[in-house]
């Protein structure tokens, strides 16, 4: 019985693409996940003031390192510049940077309840690793652009500002997915 | 109104890094539970088979600004002190359209690729590094894309300002959409998808 639901699952699959190959429990229900992220950035929103985020973590950090090999660079640097901040802190005792350390620990505790945790490269059966590898860096450099020209990211954009009814959130989040629909057609060789 | 409760000074800025900690500890934990750690899983909405990741973003969305418009009108919460990015609609669109591509080029977002790191995932160390790239060619290049980067300054400016509709309303229609939207997603799996419960 469980091998026939299974075959038409995967008939109905069929030409089109196979599913990810789950390792782990299976994924918590949309809506309820939805709903614990949500408690999550309201949360933030009444204890903080502010919403979640993570692209601004990285320019942070990035300003900090390179302020280490050229700290009359960074400083100079209209963008970077200023997440150094005025001296009297540490660049890393930023909010943001806190935030995304917790990502890392929420994600490894969830992650490893499940059983999901394993070494690999993701990706679909017809690209090598390191094409994906590749692949995957270029990507990142498209999103740290878009991300520092957006003033944000899917995080601090979409999720914080489309639920504060932020006009340029919702700008940001209609083109992330206009782009998104977009360039998958051309990459799906990548995952399928 | 007494919160946000940073603002109205209950705790002081060393407190809000345990916070910041906490917090992220949250959204950590739900975008994996979400299954946000996974590529494949984060990139098969653009393919229409999956629109879990759809289901869980506007869900979340809903959420957030269903309890923010709650707790601002019984007078506990003060929306004028939460933060609110500036729009700059020209910026923001060249900027969501680059990280849009860069989604399904790379199969993650900046949130979400932590949580596929700590779970193994080799490609989303490469997505970092990758990010890290494009800021810092992005602050190499500011001097020419200062203009693009400021373009369409608008101030902080919300959807029911721009469009002249009570507040009350934009949210029933945020609602209203997502509902269409969750809809519309069962009606797009069932042409184009794999089952996401099969799974």
């Amino acid at each position: 019985m469980a091998t026939a639901v299974q075959e038409i699952t995967e008939t109905r699959a069929g030409a089109h693409a196979a599913a990810a190959e789950r390792v782990g429990a299976p994924y918590m229900n949309p809506y309820l996940a939805g709903i614990g992220l949500g408690l999550v950035l309201l949360s933030a929103f009444v204890v903080m003031g502010r919403g979640l985020g993570a692209s601004g973590a990285i320019n942070s950090t990035l300003a900090w390192a390179l302020s280490k090999v050229a700290p009359a660079w960074v400083a100079g640097n209209e963008f970077l510049g200023p997440y150094l901040g005025d001296g009297s802190t540490h660049p890393l005792k930023d909010w943001l940077v806190f935030e995304v350390m917790g990502i890392y620990a929420g994600a490894l505790v969830s992650g490893l309840l499940a059983g999901r945790f394993k070494v690999m490269v993701e990706r679909g059966p017809r690209i090598s690793a390191s094409a994906r590898l590749g692949l995957a860096f270029a990507g990142g450099t498209m999103t740290g652009i878009g991300a520092a020209f957006g003033r944000g990211c899917t995080s601090g954009q979409a999720l914080t500002g489309g639920s504060l009814l932020n006009l340029g959130s919702w700008i940001f989040m209609i083109c992330v997915f206009a782009g998104a629909y977009t360039a998958a057609y051309f990459v799906r060789r990548q995952w399928r | 109104m007494t919160t946000p409760f940073y603002k109205y000074g209950f705790f002081g800025d060393e407190t809000s890094l345990v916070v910041a900690f906490l917090i992220g500890i949250g959204f950590g934990f739900f975008l994996e539970r979400a299954g946000f750690g996974s590529s494949r899983k984060l990139v098969s909405q653009f393919y229409l088979n999956d629109l879990a990741v759809f289901r869980v973003m506007f869900t979340a969305i809903v959420t957030a600004m269903l309890g923010v418009t709650y707790l601002g009108w019984i007078g506990v919460l003060d929306l004028t002190l939460v933060y609110m990015v500036p729009t700059f609609w020209v910026a923001q669109i060249v900027g969501g359209v680059l990280l849009g591509v860069g989604f399904a080029v790379g199969g993650y977002c900046p949130g979400t690729s932590p949580a596929a790191v700590v779970m193994g995932h080799l490609d989303a160390i490469t997505y970092i590094a990758g990010i890290f790239a494009g800021v810092f060619t992005f602050a190499l290049a500011f001097p020419l894309l200062r203009g693009l980067y400021t373009a369409g300054e608008m101030g902080a400016v919300r959807l029911p300002e721009f469009l002249h509709l009570p507040y009350g309303l934009v949210v029933f229609g945020v609602v209203l959409m997502a509902l269409a939207g969750f809809w519309g997603a069962g009606w797009v799996e069932k042409r184009f998808g794999t089952a996401p419960e099969a799974r």
